[in-house]
């Protein structure tokens, strides 16, 4: 029985990473403009190309193809330990009110500053809409370690997690009042969620972070295993909760914040996807689901993406949070249907 | 094993159990009794050190509790409450393995003797044959053996369980206790276990541990009996403890 678990776990490993070399391949070729694969190739690896070709290969699609990867990786696997941390199947990256944080930081920078005669010049503004995301987000993340540090009940947690979500939102809805048609609409176009305004000089930032909130994942994965069993038995097997937690947190901010900052907030597959890697693996260990979820999250987002550029052909550009909450939605209802029929 | 020096324990502002003493040794099972409210869960918990004692001193193995590290404590100590788990597919075997957090290395994996450790707790709590189910389809009767099977593949000398009858038919909740006495006597462990069941307490338990407010009462079971504390303090206008029969009588 293990050995053929172990079979599966191969196999459906082996599946995902080609799934994410095949739609890594498809992202590269489809487009607005329209590029032959040997022009790809050629760009890719420094071959004769046309100087336009090569821009848009290399400067536009490579970077969206590695910025897919990693926000698909990143949002499940902190959505995962989210829901293992509260033992909540609704549970995802943003329980703890990260992308409230975030959205805030937006709305600041794009509304409130200017509407308060903050300069251009100024250091605030030199933070730009991606580091005013990411303060935000994880001074959130730091009012609720603060808030929490003396509560046992990890439910607890959750409910000013996300109670600090609405009255964020709150706040970023009495700027949207306020703010001015020409602002409101850049606040509007961040939430949408992108995955192509980041930069190539931005992934230097992007990625290290990301790889580090991954690591701390993975430091997480024998804590996980045993707060699967609720954090009393995982305290008289030895783990050190308070520690764990703040492992978990900060890995989750690295994560979720670093992405919602750069992309805005993808919604649904930090979600939906720790559940399809739990349903077709059909394990609860985290050695196995961490990158099992992880990888599930690229595939989902690189075909999101595709699914955006293919649409974009045919003159409609769709942002990739429409995308992201079509396909997550379903995924999500399906196994809560699941578990209550089974119960 | 587990000594319990002058120990004051309380609920919040609510005082339990007073400066009381007690030796709980390896090779015996101690049923702890008393009624609802008194402190029993409070004093399991405060042995596993998941809550803290007023006052006193606890001493696990001739140390004193505060002074052991998690780690160690987590190879001296397993603990078994009423809290069902309900993972999404987690499998019993994989539950079972989880109780050998405490000797795995960073990453959790299992060596050899891990593996067979877990087979054997698996065995002698008699659930094998459910290795590859998963949890949420297991019967309450059948997740308790599963936790007990848990806190057995963490190779403890003490195991502490909160009410491990509650939510069982009567035959199950037999059947779970003679599981403990065998562990007790056959794996000189210190099995300690609050119940609510005065019958299935004496009739099995070494000896019985109880709290008559604001006081602990440790005596063998036979000694216990006669001393009249059950007596008084289960007997209310509907029923009485026979102490002559050992047993309950409904008052009519």
């Amino acid at each position: 029985m293990q050995k053929r678990g172990q079979i599966l776990h191969s196999i459906l490993f082996v599946t995902l990473v080609v799934a994410i070399v095949a739609l890594a391949i498809g992202e590269l070729l489809v487009g607005t403009t329209h590029v032959p694969f040997s022009d790809v190739w050629a760009a890719l690896t420094g071959g004769a190309v046309d100087e336009g070709v090569a821009t848009i290969v290399q400067r536009m699609r490579l970077p969206k193809v590695v910025v897919a990867i990693a926000a698909g990786a990143a949002l499940s696997a902190s959505g995962l330990q989210m829901q293992t941390l509260f033992r909540n199947p609704l549970a995802g990256p943003y329980v703890l009110g990260i992308n409230s944080g975030a959205s805030l930081g937006v709305a600041l920078f794009t509304m409130a500053m200017p509407m308060l005669g903050v300069g251009s010049a100024s250091l605030l503004m030199s933070f730009g809409l991606t580091g005013m995301a990411w303060i935000g987000s994880a001074a959130i993340l730091l009012l609720v370690m603060w808030l929490s540090r003396k509560i046992r009940n990890i439910n607890t947690i959750l409910i000013i997690g996300m109670m600090l979500g609405s009255a964020i939102s709150a706040i970023v809805g009495i700027l949207q009042y306020m703010g001015t048609d020409e602002s409101l609409k850049a606040f509007v176009v961040w939430t949408m969620g992108s995955l192509s305004t980041v930069t190539i000089e931005q992934l230097y930032l992007l990625v290290p972070v990301v790889i580090a909130g991954l690591v701390l994942s993975v430091v997480a994965i024998k804590p996980l295993n045993m707060l699967l069993l609720g954090e009393s038995y995982a305290r008289t097997m030895g783990l050190q909760v308070m520690r764990s937690r703040i492992i978990i947190f900060l890995s989750t901010t690295l994560l979720a914040g670093t992405i919602t900052a750069f992309c805005g907030p993808v919604g649904f597959i930090g979600l939906a996807m720790p559940h399809l890697a739990r349903m077709t693996f059909r394990t609860a260990d985290h050695r196995v689901l961490m990158p099992a979820a992880m990888l599930w999250g690229a595939v989902s987002m690189l075909l999101c993406s595709l699914l955006c550029d293919v649409v974009a052909r045919s003159g409609v550009m769709l942002p990739v949070n429409t995308i992201t909450s079509l396909l997550g939605v379903p995924i999500i209802i399906y196994v809560v249907i699941r578990n209550r029929n089974r119960q | 094993m587990i000594e319990l020096c002058d120990i004051t324990l309380a609920f919040g502002e609510r005082r339990l159990i007073s400066e009381a003493s007690a030796r709980f040794e390896c090779g015996s099972l101690v049923a702890l009794l008393g009624r609802n409210g008194t402190g029993k869960s409070t004093l399991l918990r405060a042995i596993a050190r998941l809550g803290r004692t007023q006052a006193g001193q606890i001493r696990i193995a001739g140390e004193t509790l505060d002074a052991i590290p998690a780690a160690t404590l987590a190879r001296r100590i397993a603990f078994v409450n009423t809290e069902r788990v309900d993972a999404d597919a987690l499998s019993v075997h994989d539950l079972v393995a989880i109780g050998r957090s405490p000797y795995t290395d960073w990453m959790g994996r299992l060596s050899a003797d891990d593996e067979a450790k877990v087979e054997r707790a698996m065995k002698v709590a008699g659930i094998s044959a459910m290795a590859e189910r998963r949890v949420e389809t297991l019967s309450d009767g059948e997740c308790q053996r599963v936790m007990i099977a848990r806190a057995l593949a963490q190779d403890t000398p003490a195991i502490l369980l909160d009410e491990p009858t509650s939510f069982l038919d009567l035959p199950n909740r037999y059947e779970l206790c003679t599981l403990l006495r065998r562990l007790a006597h056959e794996e000189s462990k210190c099995v300690i276990f609050s119940t609510h069941e005065l019958d299935i307490a004496l009739s099995l338990a070494d000896s019985i541990a109880l709290v008559d407010t604001p006081n602990l009462v440790h005596l063998p079971t036979a000694e216990m009996v006669s001393s009249g504390h059950i007596e008084r303090l289960f007997s209310s206008e509907y029923v009485r403890f026979d102490s002559a029969a050992g047993s309950i009588k409904v008052c009519r």
